[in-house]
């Protein structure tokens, strides 16, 4: 009765009851994979909430002050005051390590879930039309999710993040032509920059992208419940039907259940597992470094890249038109994404398909696709391994030139050893007529659809 | 002929599909005079925009021009957008319903979509684009308007552009800058100077120049000893490296981490000589012939700073052989 009444107030003032009724009703389909977008979500709302809370003791300055803090190893040291402060909230502020550590693990599974779900996207064809432009705004998130983390632990201002900014000024000034200028634009003036630059930094890292993000995010979901989700094939399902659990109650139940396991296995880690021990590592100062330093997992793809180039330049005259760290930094990185942003295009254009799909292929329906993308994100990996080729020269002790030049036969013959494999793996699977549909391990309770719900038969 | 279809189409279907009479008065304007004006204005904003780029670069970034400028820009599109809401476009007054919450039962998506629900898209589509269309009856002068709008974004986006050049100094010499030339002296990081004696044959240390900003990018250097009979130094750096001591810059030539692991193998005949290595993308440069490189994806050899012995003290003979840092256009340059 309250709800009634709840609800006609709503009605009579805003006119969304219906769209809520409708909301309520709306149907996911039920299969695993369709979670890790979800996680995703989830994932960032604790990088805003941890986040928050961070940025509430955080001080990005580069002003210098000698620290005095807790941590006795690096008493009398000179630091910038964003180190000692981030120093301080992980030993000074209660409970300050753990929402650094969760904030960090956070954004680690944030980029694995988006990762992992684009595969998804990819393999079973959920860019197509009339998805695509959906496709496009999650690939900008993943973009921009990216540079956001790199961002993130950029700010420290330990000796880690400081190498990475390194690399990250290095890899600008390679971009032709414009690089130079683009480097003093960005930090102020050569590297290791100017005060501004931190300021930059911060502001990008709390606000610009994160609100960009969040927008993207929203539009992201409208897109997603416009047309309704896509489902695979199976009993009942077809391009112009949805079938599975509707929002309320099972799923919204499902899906806050979800959040909180998300939520729970973030501070499990931020908790108990340690990440980026900053007091470790020391302050930066452009005149140190240190061996075996590894970026975040999803930069980990680029260190490869940039550790694998052989060494050359473009130099016409004595004009250095492409210096090396473009390759790695800036052309693989694009080319990927490049790939990744055209392939909806790429495929309209060599199968004439521009028909509307909501159901799914699975990744064995269409060889091709699955094994060209097999194909790349093995390439990406391959790149990814080849960077952590000191750490098992380190462990396993095989000599590091040798993986190098390992590391360069395989980026090639890897992808199409894959390619082909993948092919032939596909289409045996599909040809040994094993039915979709019959396939399909979906199960339906069919229920009445307003039994007991409707007014006058309510027990109560 | 494929315009003349589409109109007839989607006026077929506007005309069939409204289910409701929709008061409507219709105007098309009449003047063309109005026209030519808004193009005009259009054309003296993209000036007004023009000349905010030009006092940014040369006036001295005077605030009040620069002000006036952009406010004059702004004005001027804001007029010309008036006049045209007012005298080019059709004046048009159009009855909407309104959706009525208050009523019990209505219709959840509002009356709105009512004359088009059961279209396709590609109908909707058209009744869309015919209403766009529509908006432009009765202006002539649709060419000089459009590239007066262009003109008008061009002019004000460059004006919103330009003052991203506030962000940082134009590149200049910056990247060649470098404290180091003839006198100047090696000190630690204590600034203490740097001590013949104290280096042992295979030992690396990390010198400043003196009285410099130790996190200048070219202020850093890898001091190094070596055995004077290892040296293979090309002629012209025959006296470079006194006692086999060794500097170069600290930073390195590919990504500008710090080289900050020396290998100084103790068995020569089975390992790879003395060599600085980048411990970001392992680029090794051979100390031995002047910092050449000999792994990794570093292409310029590490910039050589030419030493000499003062009172048992290091100190620069000359400047650094190159210029510091990671590569870009100009680098190969000689400054």
């Amino acid at each position: 009765m309250t709800t009634r009444r709840l609800f006609r107030f709503l009605d009579s003032r805003t006119g969304g009851a219906g769209a809520i009724g409708k909301a309520l009703r709306y149907v996911f389909p039920d299969h695993w994979t369709f979670l890790f977008g979800e996680i995703a979500m989830y994932s960032f709302l604790i990088l805003v909430a941890t986040g928050t809370y961070l940025a509430l003791f955080f001080e990005p300055s580069t002003a210098h002050v000698i620290y005095h803090g807790t941590y006795a190893p690096l008493h009398g040291q000179e630091m910038t005051r964003a180190y000692a402060s981030a120093v301080n909230l992980s030993f000074d502020v209660q409970a300050g390590l753990l929402i650094r550590q969760v904030h960090h693990w956070a954004a680690d599974v944030f980029l694995a879930a988006i990762t992992i779900h684009l595969m998804r996207i990819f393999f079973t064809g959920a860019f197509r039309k009339p998805r695509d432009i959906n496709y496009y705004v999650g690939l900008t998130m993943l973009v921009l999710a990216v540079l956001e983390g790199y961002a993130g632990y950029s700010l420290l201002d330990d000796l880690l993040s400081g190498m990475g900014l390194a690399i990250g000024n290095g890899v600008a000034l390679s971009i032709p032509v414009i690089g130079g200028q683009l480097g003093t634009l960005i930090w102020g003036g050569r590297f290791p920059g100017t005060q501004d630059f931190f300021s930059r930094l911060f502001f990008v890292h709390v606000f610009l992208f994160p609100v960009l993000i969040g927008t993207l995010m929203a539009v992201h979901l409208a897109l997603v419940a416009r047309p309704h989700h896509t489902q695979f094939r199976g009993r009942r399902r077809r391009e112009g039907n949805v079938v599975g659990t509707p929002l309320w109650p099972a799923y919204a139940l499902r899906s806050l259940g979800l959040f909180f396991a998300t939520a729970a296995v973030l501070f499990l880690l931020g908790g108990l597992v340690q990440i980026n021990p900053i007091w470790q590592w020391g302050p930066y100062e452009p005149y140190l470094g240190t061996n075996g330093a590894q970026p975040d997992w999803y930069l980990g793809w680029l260190i490869g890249a940039l550790r694998l180039m052989p060494h050359f330049d473009v130099v016409i005259g004595n004009y250095t038109l492409i210096p090396n760290p473009f390759w790695g930094g800036v052309l693989f990185p694009g080319a990927v994404f490049g790939f990744l942003y055209l392939w909806p295009w790429i495929e309209r254009r060599f199968t004439g398909d521009r028909a509307v799909h909501n159901l799914l292929d699975r990744p064995r329906d269409n060889p091709t696709r699955t094994a060209i993308g097999s194909a790349v994100f093995t390439l990406v990996a391959a790149v990814f391994f080849s960077g952590s080729a000191d750490r098992a020269f380190v462990q396993f002790g095989v000599p590091y030139e040798d993986q190098l030049w390992g590391y360069r036969a395989l980026v090639i013959l890897l992808p199409i050893a894959v390619f082909f494999l993948t092919r032939r793996f596909c289409i045996r699977l599909r040809d040994r007529g094993a039915h979709p549909a019959r396939e399909s391990g979906a199960r339906l309770v069919e229920r009445p659809r307003f039994k007991g719900r409707s007014r006058g038969t309510d027990p109560a | 002929m494929k315009t003349i279809w589409r109109y007839l189409v989607a006026g077929v279907l506007l005309r069939f599909s409204k289910k409701r009479t929709v008061h409507r008065e219709r105007e098309l304007p009449a003047s063309t005079r109005a026209e030519t004006w808004t193009a005009i204005l259009l054309f003296a904003a993209a000036l007004a925009g023009l000349a905010f780029v030009a006092i940014y670069a040369f006036a001295d970034a005077n605030t009040q021009l620069l002000g006036l400028s952009i406010a004059v820009s702004l004005a001027l599109i804001a007029a010309a957008l008036i006049l045209a809401a007012s005298q080019v476009v059709p004046q048009e007054n159009l009855e909407e319903p309104r959706p009525s919450f208050a009523q019990p039962n209505h219709d959840a998506d509002g009356p709105k979509n009512h004359d088009i629900r059961g279209f396709s898209a590609h109908q909707q589509g058209e009744e869309a684009a015919l209403v766009v269309r529509e908006g432009a009856d009765g202006v002539t002068r649709r060419r000089l308007l459009g590239a007066a709008g262009a003109a008008a974004g061009v002019g004000l986006g460059a004006a919103a552009l330009v003052p991203l050049a506030s962000l940082g100094p134009a590149v200049g010499d910056r990247y060649a800058e470098s404290p180091w030339k003839d006198g100047v002296r090696l000190v630690e990081e204590n600034g203490m100077a740097v001590k013949v004696d104290d280096l042992e044959v295979g030992s690396f240390l990390t010198a400043f120049a003196e009285g410099a900003d130790k996190e200048g990018l070219a202020s850093s250097l890898a001091v190094v000893r070596v055995r004077t009979e290892e040296l293979e130094l090309p002629e012209d750096r025959a006296d470079w490296a006194p006692e086999g001591i060794l500097a170069f810059s600290k930073i390195c030539t590919h990504a500008q981490c710090a080289i900050s692991l020396f290998r100084y193998p103790l068995f020569s005949e089975r390992s790879p000589g003395p060599a600085l290595v980048c411990p970001c993308h392992y680029s090794t440069f051979n100390v031995l012939d002047g910092g050449q490189r000999i792994f990794g994806p570093a292409v310029r050899p590490l910039p050589q700073l030419p030493l000499r012995i003062e009172n048992g003290t290091l100190v620069a003979a000359g400047p650094l052989s190159g210029e510091v840092g990671a590569s870009w256009g100009r680098v190969r340059e000689e400054g």
